[in-house]
């Protein structure tokens, strides 16, 4: 059969902000740009976030970019790349400004500037009082900035294939990337793009566990689609549990609430983050709060006729206060546990949230594979940014408010080293065949019309046997358990069948797709969760509670062939001032 | 609890049809919690759906002969105690169906971006925010944080008729947020771009945009505040 090809420059697989903004660069730049996403742009999953995004504006209180890059090594438990930290944090004010030129609603200060709060995990002067980082947009800011994103995006003219499902990477013998097979869910036709780069801004994949903040989309395509491409994931095993989910549901409260003045108390009524953190209390970083929390309930002290979850207070705050910089968790708490914070503490409880590990890239996007010689190489026409990505800006443990953040910084520089890239590369390079069969061949193992196991059924066992087996807390035997478990759920995908093999908007066959990128993708994290000994950030082992520096201060690198463990250094040498060297996390 | 759904493949059904559907649901449980176990049943039923929680707009359709979003219409809202009773679905009206509850939503979208969707400024300062007092922050409360699920725009009769040459609610929400925020220069522009007897005038002020928004917001009165700086703008 022949296959309809469209020819662009560069290819942006995912609409979220990451791969909005870098679009965004290149359309301004008259590059010519695709963006492919499995939904309507504005349906990608930024659109969820909340609290804000993080610059040192100093609106507030005094405050400076070296400060924020301190807050995040110090969060990331020392595992973030020092380089790709300070590149972020001296970029984040010219970004957010950018953001504000470019339509965005941000609240605002009396005095006309741009509206910031607390955040968890921040200081002023390196470790001293708590400060104000977090611009914000009440509490709708991700969903501000994606809307802002994608119309400024419209204004540059960038085209869109809206509602297509990326299938794999299409490389050429010497692993040049050359653009991707895609699929129309409309019409259930694949489509070749082909393109001098190819950028993957797929987002996360929260979807792997059972209760979870995450957008049923949050599948990990693009991490899927580098690991079969050869390409490993990085630092798999750091996944971020955010403290306050609703209890049972896993929607998200902002971290936010605790910014504006809201507190967490247990079944006794005590404000009981000033036992865990006595300087930062309900604002320490999201792991040592999480923590927190399971221990309350485990030890319990958890609330309701269960005693399964704590509750976040903020009646307190005042209906000015919530009605203003907090409409929307008020809106969400009234749809779905019927309470109005106004009156009320929302019962909550910790909750699968963010990917802190990735597709590895250097500061620039490209994505990076580990060479012969103990060094890495850029694989040449692939880029990556964003939650599937990992640069390493968050470490083991990534800080409230640097995730809208990253994915506006590495989207604009994954978006200006490709248009260099490109004026040094002004021809496509031939396509493939073998790589475009081979990745046809994904398409067509689900027409098989025999009886077969259901991808409901598969997914379900998938994200339960990820829930009991890589959670908050983990040991050596509940790891090695998982690692079988979900090596079984691989095994088993063999037979999993399609009963709807109709073409036209079939959503079933999205979904099967989307789920092998999740069995790959949660292997993965097992693997790498079992391979570290040691505590760091939101790896929490039993048997190792300790952080090893001599150890273990290094990235893991995780390949899908033979199931292999690799790792790197940690980039410690930042691009201009001092190394921050390991120090004890307190908060 | 019984689920009547509007079905229709264009590869195998000459025309729509709707079907039965029994599950088993709960009192604390959505539409689509109610849809997720009809496609364990019967998974070829399709629908869009995505963050669960109201903000990403996937998931309109008609529910019992009202606009909503699944992940947020709760079972007793709409049938109380009465779980025995029937709820019916159908795909957003008006607009062409691609499948079961999926409905091409093109014309929606080109009406969107038709009303220059994003902030015009002139000589802005590249080094600092524009400064937006909080009153004028204010004004554009209510206006920006529309999801863009469709619901309002197909369920306006206007729409329905002249879905080509009325931007609809949507739109014109949109245009308000920007005719309305301070940042913006290009107020005369885009009420020029409204003039005629469709784009705008074409709202009748039925309201169901208003009474069907899920976010809360009054597209109408939006729509009315246009007309109002239209008069100025002319004059």
């Amino acid at each position: 059969m022949t296959i309809p090809i469209r020819k662009f420059d560069s290819l942006v697989i995912g609409a979220g902000g990451g791969g909005l903004r870098a679009a965004l660069q290149l359309a301004k730049a008259d590059a010519k740009v695709a963006v492919v996403s499995k939904v309507f742009p504005t349906r990608s999953h930024t659109v969820a976030a909340q609290g804000g995004v993080n610059a040192a504006l100093a609106n507030v209180m005094p405050d400076n970019w070296h400060w924020h890059m301190y807050d995040t090594i110090k969060g990331s438990d020392y595992l973030a790349d020092q380089d790709a930290v300070e590149y972020m944090c001296r970029a984040a004010s010219h970004l957010v400004y950018e953001l504000e030129h470019s339509g965005v609603p941000f609240s605002r200060l009396d005095n006309g500037k741009i509206y910031q709060r607390p955040f968890g995990g921040q200081s002023q002067n390196f470790g001293g009082a708590q400060a104000a980082r977090t611009c914000a947009a009440a509490d709708r800011t991700g969903h501000a900035i994606l809307h802002s994103l994608y119309q400024q995006n419209i204004s540059a003219k960038t085209h869109f294939f809206d509602e297509f499902y990326a299938i794999d990477l299409i490389k050429d013998k010497e692993g040049v990337v050359l653009g991707a097979l895609v699929l129309e869910i409309e019409t259930g036709e694949p489509m070749i793009i082909e393109a001098k780069t190819t950028l993957l801004a797929t987002g996360g994949v929260g979807r792997i566990y059972r209760t979870n903040t995450n957008a049923q989309i949050n599948t990990g395509d693009g991490m899927g689609m580098a690991l079969r491409a050869g390409i490993p994931l990085q630092d798999m095993e750091f996944f971020q549990f955010h403290p306050t989910g609703i209890a049972g549901k896993g929607m998200l409260i902002t971290e936010g609430v605790r910014g504006e003045g809201g507190y967490l108390v247990n079944k006794d009524g005590e404000r009981f983050m000033e036992r865990y953190a006595p300087n930062a209390k309900d604002l320490a970083s999201r792991d040592v709060v999480s923590r927190a929390i399971y221990l309350e309930v485990k030890e319990g002290r958890g609330c309701g006729p269960n005693g399964d979850h704590v509750m976040l207070k903020l009646d307190h705050l005042g209906a000015d206060v919530i009605k203003s910089r907090l409409p929307g968790i008020r809106d969400m708490s009234r749809t779905f546990m019927n309470v109005d914070p106004i009156e009320e503490s929302i019962p909550i409880y910790p909750t699968a949230h963010y990917t802190m590990g990735g597709i590895p890239t250097n500061r620039f996007g490209q994505v990076v594979v580990p060479t012969d010689h103990a060094g890495e190489e850029p694989v040449t026409g692939l880029y990556a940014v964003g939650e599937c990505a990992c640069v390493s800006v968050h470490g083991a443990n990534r800080l409230g408010g640097n995730s809208l953040l990253d994915i506006v910084v590495f989207g604009r520089a994954a978006g200006n080293h490709i248009i260099d890239y490109l004026k040094n590369n002004r021809y496509h390079k031939p396509i493939c065949e073998e790589s475009v069969e081979n990745a046809m061949k994904r398409l067509s193992r689900w027409e098989d019309t025999s009886e077969g196991e259901s991808i409901d059924q598969l997914r379900a066992d998938l994200q339960r046997d990820m829930e009991e087996h890589c959670g908050v807390f983990r040991t050596k035997e509940i790891l090695e358990e998982g690692v079988k478990k979900i090596q079984a759920i691989k095994a088993r995908m063999v037979n999993a069948r399609l009963k709807d093999h109709s073409k036209v908007f079939n959503t079933a066959r999205v979904e099967a797709l989307e789920l092998e990128n999740l069995v790959e993708v949660a292997l993965a994290t097992v693997h790498s969760a079992c391979a570290r000994e040691e505590s760091r950030g939101a790896h929490s082992r039993v048997d190792f509670p300790d952080r090893d520096d001599q150890k273990w201060m290094k990235h893991s690198l995780f390949f899908m062939e033979e199931e292999r463990m690799d790792y790197k250094p940690v980039r410690t040498k930042p691009l201009t001032v001092d190394t921050f060297p390991p120090k004890a996390r307190v908060y | 609890m019984k689920f009547s759904i509007y079905r229709y493949n264009p590869e195998t059904d000459d025309k729509p049809y709707m079907k039965d559907y029994e599950v088993e649901v709960t009192k604390d449980m959505k539409v689509l919690g109610a849809l997720k176990k009809i496609k364990e049943q019967d998974p070829t039923l399709s629908y869009r759906s995505s963050c669960g929680e109201g903000v990403c707009g996937s998931d309109g359709m008609n529910i019992n002969g009202t606009n909503r979003l699944s992940c947020v219409t709760a079972l007793t809202d709409l049938v109380g105690d009465k779980l025995e009773s029937t709820i019916e679905i159908c795909p957003l009206p008006g607009m062409p169906v691609i499948r079961d509850l999926v409905v091409d939503l093109s014309q929606f979208y080109h009406q969107y971006r038709s009303v220059k969707p994003y902030l015009i400024a002139h000589d802005q300062e590249t080094e600092i925010e524009h400064l937006q007092t909080p009153e004028e922050r204010e004004k554009i409360d209510g206006l920006y944080e529309c999801i863009l699920c469709a619901c309002c725009s197909t369920s306006c009769p206007s729409f329905w008729w002249n879905p080509d040459k009325f931007r609809g609610p949507a739109a014109l929400l949109q245009a308000a947020r920007f005719l309305n925020d301070s940042r913006d220069d290009a107020t005369a522009e885009r009420l020029t771009d409204l003039e005629g007897p469709y784009r705008l005038f074409r709202c009748h002020s039925i309201m169901n945009c208003t009474n069907v928004c899920p976010k809360g917001l009054n597209p109408s009165k939006a729509i009315g505040d246009i007309k109002k700086m239209m008069v100025k703008h002319v004059i």
